[in-house]
């Protein structure tokens, strides 16, 4: 790209792409921003067209709003602590030289495949059920009392399912950061007396800072957004109603569209301040 | 003190056996390099001592301690790499604690000992910067300083010039050899670079495939290479060695005559040939002359002023008491 004649190409040929994506983007964003200014409850044949900020009003004062946003970030904190614990943990496991290590490590990324839906419902019919889950056997064969995790823990029960299909993400990154480590650093170490707790603390997981605040910010981007692991084993009942799952409720079980679409636009907002922050601490953590 | 005793010490990666047993003793205090070509085991030979590698046979002493089964930490030595494997996100002063800090040394004891060692080594005006910030240069001081500031039995360095270019690295051989005559501390240096050993060693060790082929000090490696391996691998310009004819007056195998030691004569000489490529560099010229029976060029050396020309015809007569005579094996005849 370094002539004039080429540069202009250049943004012709991409001009589609951006004209695509742009229209992707902004012909929702504007139908919420309509929508959420109006009193629209379809089944009611209710259809005003501006009530002015009253949707915003309810939708922030309603008792369920600070609830779901406290929900939400519960649980991206909870399953962003478990896949990058484990995610760290994992990869220098894997960095060992071991037997099998090409299939142990494809076998490792496999949940990542599993789409939402189905690893939720594996989770909830396979492990978590009652009377014929994995862990009511288990817990039976200790003698102890099943245990029902969806209704006595339903949180941690959907933290568990979405950390372990984003811990294979989290591995993988980490694993490429730890293989990045020149051993000549860890050898110094080692001769410099360092136990290896501490060659864990004060060499590799500095070395690691990088990708894990990038695996930390994308995970918080998606993570945000968890819908189906609610939708398929709670319902959003029992304290698992996030942000976007109450959205979901004002639009199609209460029918009302302007309200939900102004708790659209709310999530949108919320969502991007949690990112201007991620991005600031990243950019600073990429700088040096 | 740091005096390290090899005994018998074997390496073997599965059933490639890298080291085959080896003996070798380094006196306290003496600076000693391991020379060789790549691949010979001497980077190997070094980590065997560091304690990074595992010995398959033998024993190691440290100042008449066994220390074969001790950890890298306790064996007192500290290790200069050839990356430097300075940890990138500490400042200068962090990294050269850091040793003193895993110890656990006071504060007090860990400031005294880091003024000294950036004094010594012109580093205070850095302290709080990151490696990423300094030169080569500075970056090899900053690992220097992390080695001496354990006050270690010995220093081992693992070809730590290599990544400089030329003219810094001639600077810092100068500093490493001043350091050693000021620490009189023992030092073990792994170099591919005859001219580093030569220039900096008390004690050369030559190594070819894990073997020993020689030991001894830079002069006596010069004057009476043991076989024609040293002959060839120590002395730059290489030292011309010629088998056949030539040899046979002299009653051996192999001979060989350092650049240095074949005068041009004006006719009459011992070898007649044809210059080929000269290299002047002001103080010496260097001749590669095609001589007929000989299958490679021979090298001359002459003053810095010959006026002889590509294609020239050019004399030769070797100084007679400074030819080197070699077996049929390539072992020196005296």
């Amino acid at each position: 790209m370094a002539t004039e004649h080429s540069k202009s190409s250049a943004r012709i040929m991409i001009a589609p792409a951006v004209f695509v994506l742009l229209v992707w983007m902004l012909v929702p964003l504007c139908m919420t921003l309509y929508f959420s200014f109006a009193d629209y409850r379809p089944l009611r044949a209710t259809f005003d067209a501006w009530i002015g900020f009253d949707n915003y009003v309810s939708f922030l004062t309603s008792s369920s709003f600070l609830s779901s946003v406290v929900t939400t970030l519960q649980m991206v904190a909870g399953i962003l602590v478990i896949t990058i614990g484990g995610g760290v943990m994992l990869a220098l496991l894997l960095d060992q030289p071991m037997f099998g290590q090409g299939i142990v490590r494809i076998l490792v990324i496999g949940p990542f495949f599993v789409m939402p839906t189905v690893s939720a419902l594996v989770w909830k019919n396979m492990f978590f059920n009652v009377d014929n889950g994995l862990f009511s056997y288990l817990f039976k064969f200790f003698g102890a009392q099943p245990y029902d995790f969806l209704s006595q823990a339903p949180l941690l029960s959907i933290i568990v399912i979405v950390a372990w299909q984003w811990l294979p993400f989290a591995t993988l990154i980490l694993l490429t950061a730890v293989q990045s480590l020149s051993s000549e650093q860890i050898e110094a170490a080692e001769m410099d007396g360092a136990s290896p707790l501490s060659r864990f603390w004060h060499i590799i997981l500095p070395h690691l800072s990088r990708a894990i605040t990038v695996v930390i910010l994308i995970q918080t981007i998606f993570l945000l957004s968890i819908f189906a692991e609610i939708f398929v084993t709670t319902n959003g009942a029992f304290g698992t109603r996030t942000l976007t799952y109450l959205v979901y409720q004002r639009v199609l079980e209460s029918q009302n569209i302007g309200l939900g679409s102004a708790g659209g636009i709310i999530a949108v907002i919320l969502a991007n301040i949690v990112a201007i922050f991620l991005m600031r601490i990243v950019g600073k953590n990429l700088d040096n | 003190m740091g005096r390290i005793t090899l005994d018998k010490v074997q390496k073997k990666f599965g059933d490639v056996e890298v080291i085959p047993p080896l003996d070798l003793t380094v006196e306290d205090g003496e600076f000693v390099v391991f020379v060789g070509p790549s691949g010979c085991g001497k980077s190997t030979l070094l980590r065997l001592i560091a304690g990074l590698e595992d010995v398959t046979g033998g024993e190691i002493r440290i100042d008449g301690k066994p220390a074969t089964d001790l950890p890298p930490a306790k064996r007192g030595l500290a290790m200069v790499f050839q990356s430097y494997a300075l940890y990138p996100h500490m400042s200068v002063r962090k990294n050269i604690a850091f040793p003193m800090k895993m110890a656990g040394m006071d504060k007090a004891e860990q400031d005294r000992r880091i003024a000294k060692a950036a004094e010594a080594l012109n580093l205070t005006d850095y302290l709080d910067r990151r490696p990423g910030q300094l030169s080569g240069g500075q970056r090899q001081r900053v690992a220097i300083g992390r080695a001496i500031v354990r006050e270690p039995a010995a220093f081992l360095f693992d070809e730590p010039l290599s990544n400089l270019d030329a003219a810094l690295r001639v600077g810092m051989r100068l500093e490493i050899s001043e350091l050693h005559k000021r620490l009189d501390t023992t030092m073990i240096y792994v170099t591919h670079d005859q001219v580093e050993a030569m220039t900096m060693a008390d004690k050369i060790v030559v190594l070819r495939a894990g073997h020993i082929e020689q030991v001894g000090s830079p002069l006596e490696l010069y004057h009476a290479p043991r076989n024609t391996f040293v002959a060839g691998f120590i002395g730059s310009p290489k030292m011309n060695l010629m088998g056949g004819e030539a040899a046979k007056r002299h009653d051996a195998a192999t001979i060989g005559i350092r650049p240095e030691h074949l005068d041009v004569v004006d006719g009459g000489g011992t070898f007649i040939g044809k210059v080929g490529v000269s290299e002047h560099l002001g103080s010496d010229t260097f001749f590669h002359v095609h001589i007929p029976e000989m299958g490679e060029p021979m090298t001359v050396r002459a003053g810095g002023e010959v006026g002889l020309r590509h294609g020239d015809t050019i004399h030769l007569t070797p100084q007679a008491d400074k030819i080197h005579r070699f077996d049929e094996k390539g072992l020196r005849i005296e």
